[in-house]
């Protein structure tokens, strides 16, 4: 039977404010524990939430980039359930009156699927804190640092039909926030987390099959692989006559499994009605308004300007767009370089793989835009040729310093001086009397493919700082004149 | 000295009579030697008290002394006070010292008062008669086989046996208003909104209010106006402006329009409250009000909306104590749910417990459209029949209780009857509205309160009408036999 | 509506109350007796009424986007149960 995916995504997304959704305590990462936590966010008995207006700023900002309706009033609600890392007993949420109403994106997977992903809303509510299972005397310990970091829940019709789209769909909601500067996008620390909700149904089938949801999933490369190892489940279980039941379940990425919580799954009775500590929030259109005009240009924008001011192909496009920090750097390095399409292969090439190899954000690259740029105003110059750029380049990333200062300091200008460059020619010609008299005795069409072993001597002889056209050019002007 | 007002108090510390040390002994003398018979504290902060004291007589000698200056009051135990156990009566805050000081408690200490302790309530402020205190029931000094109301016993039990010349208390359901006129003194429950919740331990958020108890309307609005004004940490405090609200005690209160609710006087009403109550009502008359009779058609509806929307806001307010960050847990827990289990259904009494349960089953899946929304419905309809009666009148009077003080352990049994004592001060706190009850009377020998009814922020009105009626009659000086000042 | 024992114990256990086995039917007995008081709202016609949440119709204030809070753990888990290394410790929490 030909089944088809069904997937829904719940992306949890912490929002970049200096302080918690409900109280004045730092949302900074990494303190030691409990340390940021206040007594509101101990919920201490007779303590209060007051509103953070950047929490609220943040979710519209959000709203308008994913074309959404945005909540003129919201109402906070009480989702109540006993955990240890919930303090008060319930979480602060939205439920009947959310901030983001309907939105949608558009996504595109690596191998061309297009698809308009809906949104169902998506609300403000409070991260819970941790619960730490190293052993303390068969305890666990409890630290509440995270206990009321603003979150926005956004989340998303049944309109992925495979673990691609739901990747694409998740960097593309990356992407948003991120270029919004609403969230780190470090999902690592679990600023952006996933839970995926999937189900496989005959294909041509309307009504959905039983969903199972896959929790806390946090990187675009867990999901596509919990989904596919999810869906292989249900359709196996399915095919041998079993029934997917609706559970929570958790991906281990190590074993490549997914297994159920049943801790979570006892059936929960919510108990939702609204926070009579908090009152409702009204906006209105010059608040909305005033928040649009302040909205940077988002990836689809830019995606497109990228396109038609540089040239770019889609695919190039779509990368560099993709993540706010990246496009910025890239249009820098374009500007400062003055060619688009050398800017574009640098920053995808070797700049990338020098942030992977060293696992460094772009944010945080040793060599910047400007020095980028620098290098590559080297190349299009002919002061360096780009196998020496690639040198000068990890000398920039590994000490530092201008392209200018390294190629000087390191005598790895360009040879262009054509004498100097005959004259260099000259004695490999004079050294290699096998070589030269393969050339005279090779067809004429033929000879072109003979100059590599002069171009590698001579090269060899000038330290790669010969320009390489230049070469070229005398090398076969001389050659030819022997053959005559 | 014992049976002085604040405000004379404030005169004699003014005259230097006596200092604000000697005052702040005599009380703490007076608290530990009269106490046991009125369990009316539960916690005495004596050294805390003579260091306020001590404080306050240097202030004053430095010409720093404002209206309440070196005064002794006390703070109902749900009120937050910084180094100080502060337990909502609860066996599961019994161990709980507060890290923090409640907004009121920082505004009446930065305003000079002396703290002298805190002071016996029903458990959470669940109750109506001070039964449901962990520390055992506070009692009614008119007659202590009778309980003082609830749940602000203690305070209203202190203030009536004079071992503090004020107190401050709460109100979610009729909680200062009550205990005010079981026991004979003048009691305020400000509009929702007008004096911060943030340290105050919450029973139902929407309701809850806290309020000065004190003999006079003069004292409730000299408190009040340390207590009152906006508080940036809790979202539903109201942003106006502060007011003096014993700027307009001495109005006079001709042309006013009292209206006088029909259902008010039903039945239900004891005939001796009623006579006591409609005797008060001829003395404003007298004082050159009019009287007409109105309607507040779903008075009777307030009591079932009232036991679905708090309950269902307590069962949410009380998760928060759970044995992990402070409070009672319960011994060798051998998993999370028995952590839980345990540290609540041993750390929470009887009432606290049934009112959790009310409240979970009528937000629970199923019943929320069939009780919670429902009730909130009703809400609105009865704060809609007081804003169309105010509109009509200047205040609303009618009886603060149907019956005066009852024995102890007459209602316990049955929560039903002990909620139907309510009835005339529950409908306030659903609509928000400010309420005063003021002594206007004895039967047999127990006091009774007469209740007015304001508009929004009418608390200025309100102590103004209370305060002449208080210069015209003297229900409010009189004092338990057997109580010695 | 009558709530009976496993109701009782199923609310309980909603709300995380351990009640003892000899007191469920008097909870039981006061929860409906409770209950049936409240369903005397249900005779009331309140179609097309709001709800009341806040009696005041005052809408949320926004607080700014500051720190106020400083580190106050010791003074905060000074009335904590249990704690070790910063954390508040709790029985094994198994997910």
């Amino acid at each position: 039977m030909e089944w088809e995916v069904v997937i829904g995504l719940e992306i949890h997304v912490q929002l970049s404010t200096k302080t918690k959704i409900f109280s004045g305590a730092s949302t900074a990462f990494g303190a030691e524990p409990n340390t940021q936590a206040c007594a509101v966010d101990l919920a201490l008995p007779g303590t209060l939430p007051v509103f953070n207006e950047n929490a609220l700023r943040m979710a519209v900002m959000f709203g308008l980039a994913v074309n959404a309706e945005i909540g003129k009033r919201s109402v906070f609600e009480r989702k109540n359930y006993f955990y240890p890392d919930l303090p008060k007993g319930y979480q602060t949420t939205q439920l009947a009156e959310p901030i983001v109403g309907p939105g949608f994106v558009d996504i595109e997977t690596d191998d061309g699927v297009q698809r308009r992903v809906r949104l169902h809303h998506a609300h403000l509510e409070e991260d819970a804190g941790k619960s730490l299972h190293e052993d303390f005397h068969g305890m666990s310990g409890i630290d509440l640092n995270r206990a009321g970091t603003p979150l926005v829940e956004i989340v998303s019709e049944p309109d992925m039909r495979s673990s691609k789209e739901a990747a694409a769909y998740a960097r593309k909601i990356h992407a948003i926030v991120t270029t919004l500067g609403i969230c780190d996008g470090n999902m690592a620390e679990g600023s952006m987390r996933c839970d995926c909700n999937v189900s496989v149904r005959p294909k041509g089938q309307e009504e959905l099959g039983t969903r199972t949801e896959l929790k806390n999933i946090n990187s675009f490369r867990f999901i596509e692989r919990a989904i596919d190892t999810e869906v292989a489940r249900q359709i196996d279980l399915i095919e041998d006559g079993g029934k997917v039941v609706q559970e929570t379940r958790l991906y281990d990425p190590d074993k490549n499994e997914t297994r159920s919580m049943r801790s979570k799954e006892e059936a929960n009775d919510y108990r939702y009605f609204p926070c009579p500590d908090l009152l409702p929030v009204i906006i209105d259109d010059s608040y909305i308004e005033a928040i649009r005009e302040t909205l940077p240009e988002l990836p689809d924008a830019r995606r497109e300007r990228f396109i038609s001011e540089y040239s770019l192909s889609e695919y190039d496009a779509g990368v560099l767009s993709a993540y706010r920090p990246q496009a910025d750097y890239y249009e820098l390095v374009a500007k400062q370089s003055g060619d688009a399409k050398l800017a574009a292969n640098w920053v995808m090439g070797e700049l990338a793989k020098f942030l992977n190899q060293n696992d460094t954000d772009i944010k945080d690259s040793p060599v910047s835009a400007e020095q980028l740029g620098g290098l590559l105003v080297r190349i299009k110059d002919n002061t360096i040729s780009g196998n020496i750029a690639k040198k000068v380049f990890e000398l920039m990333w590994n000490k530092g310093g201008s392209a200018d200062e390294i190629i000087e300091a390191e005598g790895l200008k360009q040879v262009t001086d054509t004498g100097a460059i005959e004259k260099i020619v000259d004695e490999v010609i004079a050294n290699a009397d096998k070589q030269v008299e393969q050339y005279k005795a090779a067809e004429p069409e033929k000879r072109g493919k003979m100059l590599g072993f002069f171009m590698g001597q001579v090269m060899k002889a000038t330290g790669g700082k010969a320009n390489p056209g230049a070469v070229t050019g005398i090398l076969k002007q001389k050659l030819d004149a022997l053959c005559d | 000295m014992f049976d002085k007002t604040l405000a004379e108090l404030a005169q004699g510390l003014e005259r230097g009579d006596y200092s604000s040390t000697e005052l702040t002994q005599a009380y703490l003398q007076r608290i530990n030697m009269l106490d046991s018979q009125y369990n009316s504290f539960i916690t005495v902060t004596e050294e805390q008290a003579l260091a306020q004291a001590k404080a306050a007589d240097e202030a004053r000698a430095a010409g720093n002394s404002g209206a309440l200056c070196g005064l002794p009051i006390a703070h109902k135990d749900l009120f937050c006070t910084q180094g100080v156990r502060t337990s909502s009566a609860s066996k599961m805050l019994d161990n709980f010292i507060s890290p923090y000081d409640a907004t009121i408690v920082s505004r009446l200490k930065n305003a000079g008062t002396v703290t002298l302790g805190k002071l016996n309530m029903d458990e959470f402020a669940m109750g109506s008669s001070n039964e449901s205190s962990f520390y055992g029931p506070a009692r009614n000094p008119w007659n202590t086989d009778c309980v003082p109301g609830g749940s602000s016993g203690g305070s209203a039990a202190a203030v009536a046996a004079r071992l503090t010349p004020a107190a401050t208390g709460s109100d979610t359901g009729g909680s200062i208003r009550q205990p005010a006129a079981l026991c004979g003194i003048t009691g305020l429950k400000p509009t929702y909104g007008r004096v911060s919740r943030y340290g105050m331990i919450a029973f139902a958020s929407s309701l809850d209010q806290a309020g000065p108890m004190a003999q006079t309307a003069e004292d409730c609005g000299m408190i009040l106006n340390a207590m009152a004004g906006f508080d940036p940490m809790d979202s539903t405090s109201a942003e106006r402006d502060m007011e003096d609200y014993t700027a307009e005690l001495n109005k006079p209160l001709a042309g006013l329009k009292i209206g006088l609710p029909k259902e008010y006087f039903s039945a239900a009403l004891d005939a001796g409250v009623a006579e006591q109550v409609r005797n008060a009502v001829a003395e404003f008359e007298k004082l050159g009000a009019t009287v007409k009779e109105v309607s507040l058609p779903n008075t009777e509806l307030s009591i079932p909306a009232y036991y679905i929307i708090a309950p269902a806001e307590a069962s949410s307010n009380l998760s928060r104590f759970d044995g992990v960050r402070y409070g009672y847990r319960c011994d060798n827990p051998v998993d999370l749910e028995d952590l839980y289990k345990r540290s609540r259904g041993e750390g929470f009494g009887t009432e606290v417990k049934r009112r959790i349960m009310v409240g979970a089953y009528a937000l629970s899946a199923g019943y929320y459209d069939a009780y919670y929304n429902k009730a909130q419905q009703i809400r609105r309809m009865i704060q809609q029949d007081f804003v169309a009666v105010l509109n009509d009148v200047d205040v609303i009077m009618g009886p603060t209780t149907p019956h005066p003080a009852f024995k102890l352990g007459e209602k316990s049994s049955d929560p039903v009857s002990m909620y139907m004592e309510d009835i005339f001060t529950l409908s306030l706190n659903l609509a928000g509205l400010p309420g005063i009850s003021v002594p206007c009377g004895q039967t047999n020998g127990l006091p009774v309160g007469l209740q007015i009814i304001g508009s929004y922020f009418a608390e200025s009105k309100l102590l103004n009408i209370a305060h002449q009626f208080q210069q015209a009659t003297d229900w409010h000086k009189q004092i338990p036999a057997g109580v010695e000042v | 509506m009558s709530l009976d024992r496993s109701d009782v114990e199923q609310i309980a256990h909603l709300a995380r109350l351990q009640i003892d086995a000899a007191d469920i039917d008097s909870y039981s007995d006061s929860l409906n007796s409770i209950l049936s008081l409240v369903d005397q709202m249900q005779a009331t016609n309140t179609e097309g009424v709001e709800p009341l949440a806040h009696p005041l119709d005052a809408v949320q204030r926004l607080r700014a986007d500051e720190v106020t809070e400083t580190n106050q753990r010791e003074a905060l888990q000074a009335v904590a149960p249990a704690t070790e290394e910063g954390l508040f410790l709790v029985p094994k929490v198994i997910e």
